[in-house]
């Protein structure tokens, strides 16, 4: 009698398991596409401006890379300029902001008194939370022509300097690729120096404290210890700060002046891949959004390789941590 | 000749935490000269009138239609990346913590939380407002829904690291008291793991909107902008950052005043969204451990 019920428990407990493991399949499947969807999210982001930008690209080849020439009323689509003032930008936004960054790191971990850390570290990361758009009317309507009251001052003592000084030639107007330089700077500051703020707090107290009993200076340990510790972290902070500046539009296309020259001094008028693409697209039909959508390539895959260099460099540390 | 070396030793230690302290100070000099001039020129801009007059470009332009867009399509936005973002941070916690794949989707996450947005948009254009446009003989072109689009892209991998942190810092025992009992494994995620982790992954949804909420560069050529009052997503759009962005770009200062009022609702908004979610964040972790 009893041997009944007993087979019709077991019966229905494994219906039961049944349903569930499909379930659980089900449920994986549906976490497996959503994950899937990142993935699918960068290589349509390649691919469709691939796709779009394929007129110029495999139209015109190496000659759209190395021509100067951007005239959309002769259609004539070179992206020698916005190249180069990207990365004249990003480059000088690096040069600034790198010491900068280190500089508050070092603050923030060796330096200053615990109780200001975290307020301190947090007013930085905030810089990080403005939106792009506030940056560029600061740009636009503060800075630029702070910078226009500055420049007179660069050009008559910086300028002055042979060979460097012909960086600082040019019309004091204010708009240019050093504003906009310094505007990215600011920017992406909070990216390096959280990054490194970061990797500083995991070098082991061990190694810092034997150095300074070995009679070092503060800055000894950060330069001698720490840094060589963090290195690869360090440059990984570096790369994934120049990643930010590369692709950042809003906060340039104000400043930037949005002409296509190719200028040794960096108070002239510049543009960049964002920015041109920002100004232009809208007006753009034809060839001329093809080239513009071109260069949104050209960016995407700049940046990606910039910040795969980037994560690359930050998951070395993060191994040896694990180890 | 030995007291010069500590001399030069210690003065180079003294110029370095002078020069580091300094670096410092330079960071919070542009955080407050940018904020205070946003609050200084926002406020003296600040008037009811903004409230309810859509955006022209003449002396009565408002932000009324721009502040609705932009809440239409922030929601909008959160409403496509969280439900996929959190079941995609799941994933990389839950099942595939360990795998290859699992390493591969968080690594170009990460990667996609720094891709530069204007290449999102340009994505978005690619692949919605041109397909809508040919398929709709140019009645649907620019539209609220590819600006949604576009800022979900921009949310998504917020929300997928986040979720992905978040549980795993769930502790194992849970799991395993759960498993034990003989729930299956999706009920488990659902029921026991996401509620243990659900303040977090509600934080990372906050972080996401604080995120997309200032973008400016993607909308621009998916939601295009509108000077109408518009709540329907399939038509042009206006919001804050693209109204800021035309308002900045006129040569009439009485439409500048306007932007810096839009400039200071939009960063009044991201800053107090992120301050909170980044205190709620930290309380939790410390609660947890």
């Amino acid at each position: 009698m009893s041997s009944i019920p007993a087979i019709a428990v077991i019966s229905s407990t494994d219906r039961r398991s049944r349903a569930d493991a499909r379930h659980d399949a089900w449920f994986r499947r549906l976490l497996k596409v959503c994950a899937l969807l990142v993935l699918a999210a960068l290589l349509g982001a390649a691919l469709s401006t691939l796709w779009g930008g394929r007129e110029v690209l495999f139209g015109q080849g190496l000659h759209f890379l190395t021509s100067a020439d951007w005239n959309p009323v002769t259609d004539t689509y070179g992206a020698l300029a916005p190249i180069f003032g990207t990365l004249v930008t990003s480059l000088i936004a690096l040069v600034l902001a790198v010491p900068l960054s280190f500089g508050i790191a070092l603050f923030l971990t060796e330096i200053a008194p615990t109780w200001l850390r975290g307020p301190v570290a947090t007013a930085i990361e905030l810089l990080a939370s403005i939106p792009s758009i506030i940056y560029g009317m600061w740009g636009l309507f503060v800075f630029v022509p702070f910078m226009a009251r500055v420049e007179p001052g660069l050009s008559a003592t910086l300028g002055r300097i042979p060979l460097l000084g012909k960086l600082f030639e040019g019309p004091p107007i204010g708009l240019g690729l050093l504003t906009a330089g310094i505007v990215l700077a600011v920017m992406i500051l909070p990216f390096i120096s959280s990054v490194m703020r970061e990797v500083f707090q995991t070098v082991p107290n061990r190694l810092k404290e034997s150095s300074y009993a070995l009679g070092s200076t503060t800055w000894e340990v950060v330069w001698d210890i720490v840094l060589p510790y963090t290195r690869s972290a360090v440059i990984g902070g570096i790369f994934l700060g120049l990643g930010r500046a590369l692709g950042e539009t809003m906060a340039v296309t104000f400043v930037l002046g949005n002409a296509y020259n190719i200028t040794s001094s960096l108070l002239m008028p510049g543009t960049s891949i964002s920015s041109s693409i920002a100004n232009e697209f809208n007006e753009a039909v034809g060839t001329h959004r093809s080239a513009l959508i071109a260069l949104g390539f050209l960016l995407f895959v700049v940046t990606f390789v910039v910040l795969l260099i980037s994560r690359l460099m930050l998951r070395r540390l993060a191994k040896r941590e694990g180890a | 000749m030995a007291v010069d070396v500590y001399v030069r030793r210690r003065a180079i230690n003294v110029a370095a935490m002078l020069l580091s302290g300094l670096a410092a100070a330079v960071g919070l000099v542009f955080l407050i000269w940018i904020l205070w001039i946003t609050v200084k020129n926002g406020l003296s801009a600040l008037d009811l009138k903004l409230f309810t007059r859509i955006t022209a470009y003449a002396d009565e332009g408002g932000l009324a239609n721009a502040i609705v867009g932009s809440l239409v399509m922030d929601m909008l936005a959160l409403a496509i990346c969280a439900p996929i973002g959190v079941l995609a941070g799941t994933f990389l916690a839950e099942y595939a913590n360990r795998t290859k794949l699992g390493a591969v989707i968080r690594f170009l996450n990460d990667i996609l939380l720094s891709a530069p947005s204007i290449v999102l948009g340009l994505f978005v254009y690619v692949i919605v407002v041109l397909p809508m446009s040919n398929l709709t003989h140019g009645a649907v072109s620019f539209s609220g829904l590819a600006g949604a689009i576009a800022l979900a892209l921009i949310g998504l991998p917020v929300i997928v690291r986040t979720t992905d942190e978040m549980l795993q810092l769930v502790p194992g025992t849970l799991r395993e008291a759960a498993l034990s009992l003989g729930i299956p494994q999706w009920k488990l995620t659902t029921q026991v793991l996401m509620r243990a982790a659900i303040s977090g992954i509600v934080t990372g949804v906050l972080l996401a909107l604080a995120r997309l909420a200032g973008e400016t560069a993607p909308l621009l050529f998916t939601a295009f902008g509108n000077n109408f009052m518009v709540a329907n997503p399939l038509d042009k759009m206006a919001s804050i950052p693209v109204a800021i962005y035309q308002y900045t770009n006129d040569p009439n200062p009485a439409l500048h005043a306007i932007a810096w009022a839009g400039a200071l609702l939009i960063t009044l908004f991201v800053l107090l969204l992120s301050l909170c979610a980044r205190w709620y964040l930290h309380r939790h972790r410390v609660t947890h451990d």
